[in-house]
């Protein structure tokens, strides 16, 4: 078990290093990571917005809910609205979800590069497989990662206040002062910093699954179930790690 | 010229291939042959450096490739073309994009020169009109051609192709063995051909080795391997029952 985990971590860094590499020609890197920031990052917006939303609905309607008491004023459930989708819903959650679409992607196709010997093409004609396939995403990943989790912040909290107001949970003055009340904008560039930590974890395991995948179909299914639930437990645990190391 | 000498691959404690010599000559199409998993594949890679050898070397033109370091196999490599046998064009790019690919990464050329050797390598496989379709949306046949194409894209003086026939009709096998040895013939490439169809042996096979369980049981060429008396070559090359009884006749 014990042997198994450090083999795994020194392929993992073998691969990294052979990733970070330096590249046969830049320019097609560079066109490549904007490939990759479209896949990986715009394809993701619809889901990342239409959950952020909803996401911001409930956590400001179950604040109001259960900030009854006559001592706790109204506009905290902005504070918590605010608060709840900046520092965790928003990086950590959309992370956890970015891992089972992005990383399911990534580890799928590169496993049926693998299977289909397209990644040995690669290594045949001269190219770094893993430079050439694995740094464009996880370049791409660190760029446009924080901007999604900006976009579903301010999603959240937007979807809190259209919400809270709808169903009466909140006023529309009450919201607007608690989410302007104590705002420490250290908070916005704390969780920034984490998504980009999330998103290296998101497609460097995935990639490592996808790359070593060896068989048929069935395995890289298998690998891609790996990536996804490998990916999401590294990032609770970076989670866990940069909240002591920034927050506390 | 390739030369492989005494080469022993191990998967485990299961020996996969022993004591394996060969030499590829210039311009001549080298096949090895055998049945499926005397070890074919697994020398092949070994060849081109996917796999490493436990022992022994491998030398192109004289370079010994075992010895190199990974930035040296890539310049070797550089010089190779390889044929897989499920083709292995990439999925994202477009037929004339699978060509220009390599011609991208490793030349200066311009877009519309690489364009134009795309186009000439593609018409030398006799594919015209699929430029812009995706593999997904081209028969096996031309994917087999398309992958010779982007082989020879950049001129290589080594060319391995794994199978080359699988999969495909008689006929369509047929065209891609005329087009191996054609290309063989007219760049002067040493070419080494990893098969266990008989009618490729008999159409292109200027020099032949035979792998039997790992080891080489027998080496020579087309002309040579039908009265042969080595019972395993005899075996393999007069296995369907129509040619026992041709060999009785």
């Amino acid at each position: 078990m014990i042997s198994s985990v450090f083999y795994h971590l020194g392929k993992y860094y073998q691969l990294m290093g052979r990733a970070f590499s330096r590249p046969e020609k830049g320019s097609i890197y560079r066109k490549q990571i904007f490939i990759e920031i479209e896949n990986i990052g715009l394809s993701s917006l619809g889901i990342v917005a239409i959950i952020s939303l909803f996401m911001g609905a409930v956590v400001t309607i179950q604040s109001a809910f259960n900030f009854e008491s006559p001592l706790i004023p109204l506009y905290a459930v902005g504070v918590a609205a605010r608060d709840s989708m900046i520092l965790e819903f928003s990086p950590t959650m959309i992370s956890l979800i970015l891992a089972g679409k992005v990383g399911s992607n990534i580890a799928s196709e590169l496993g049926s590069m693998r299977v289909s010997e397209q990644i040995d093409a690669l290594e045949i004609m001269g190219i770094n497989s893993a430079g050439y396939l694995i740094f464009p995403k996880i370049i791409a990943s660190i760029l446009i990662n924080p901007f999604l989790i900006a976009i579903s912040m301010v999603l959240g909290i937007f979807g809190g206040y259209i919400f809270g107001i709808l169903t009466g949970a909140v006023t529309e003055h009450e919201y607007m002062y608690g989410i302007q009340y104590d705002f420490r904008p250290y908070n916005v560039a704390y969780a920034l910093i984490k998504t980009v930590f999330f998103a290296f974890i998101i497609s460097s395991v995935s990639s490592y699954y996808g790359y070593y995948a060896n068989g048929g179909a069935l395995e890289v299914g298998k690998n891609s179930t790996k990536a996804v639930v490998y990916s999401c437990i590294w990032i609770l645990i970076a989670n866990f790690v940069t909240t002591q190391l920034f927050l506390i | 010229m390739i030369e492989v000498k005494n080469i022993s691959k191990k998967f485990g404690e299961r020996t996969v291939i022993k004591d394996f010599s060969f030499t590829a000559e210039k311009g001549k199409t080298n096949l090895i042959i055998g049945e499926s998993g005397s070890g074919k594949s697994v020398t092949i890679k070994c060849m081109v450096g996917l796999l490493e050898a436990d022992t022994g070397e491998i030398l192109y033109d004289g370079r010994n490739f075992t010895a190199m370091n990974l930035q040296q196999k890539k310049q070797v490599r550089k010089e190779i073309g390889m044929l897989f046998q499920g083709s292995a064009l990439f999925d994202s790019m477009t037929v004339e994009e699978n060509v220009i690919f390599p011609l991208r990464m490793f030349t200066n050329m311009r877009e519309d020169e690489m364009r134009e050797r795309a186009n000439f390598c593609l018409s030398r496989v006799n594919i015209n009109n699929a430029n812009k379709l995706f593999p997904a949306e081209i028969s096996g046949g031309m994917k087999k051609r398309v992958a010779i194409a982007r082989a020879i894209s950049v001129q290589p003086k080594y060319l391995f192709c794994d199978e080359p026939n699988s999969g495909l009709d008689p006929r369509t096998s047929l065209l891609i063995d005329d087009l191996i040895k054609e290309i063989t013939d007219e760049y002067q490439i040493t070419t080494v051909v990893i098969t266990h169809d008989m009618n490729s042996v008999m159409e292109i096979g200027d020099k032949i080795a035979f792998i039997f369980k790992g080891e080489k049981a027998w080496e020579g060429t087309n002309k040579e391997i039908l009265d042969t008396d080595n019972e395993r070559v005899v075996d393999f090359v007069y296995a369907a029952k129509f040619m026992k009884a041709l060999r009785k006749k």
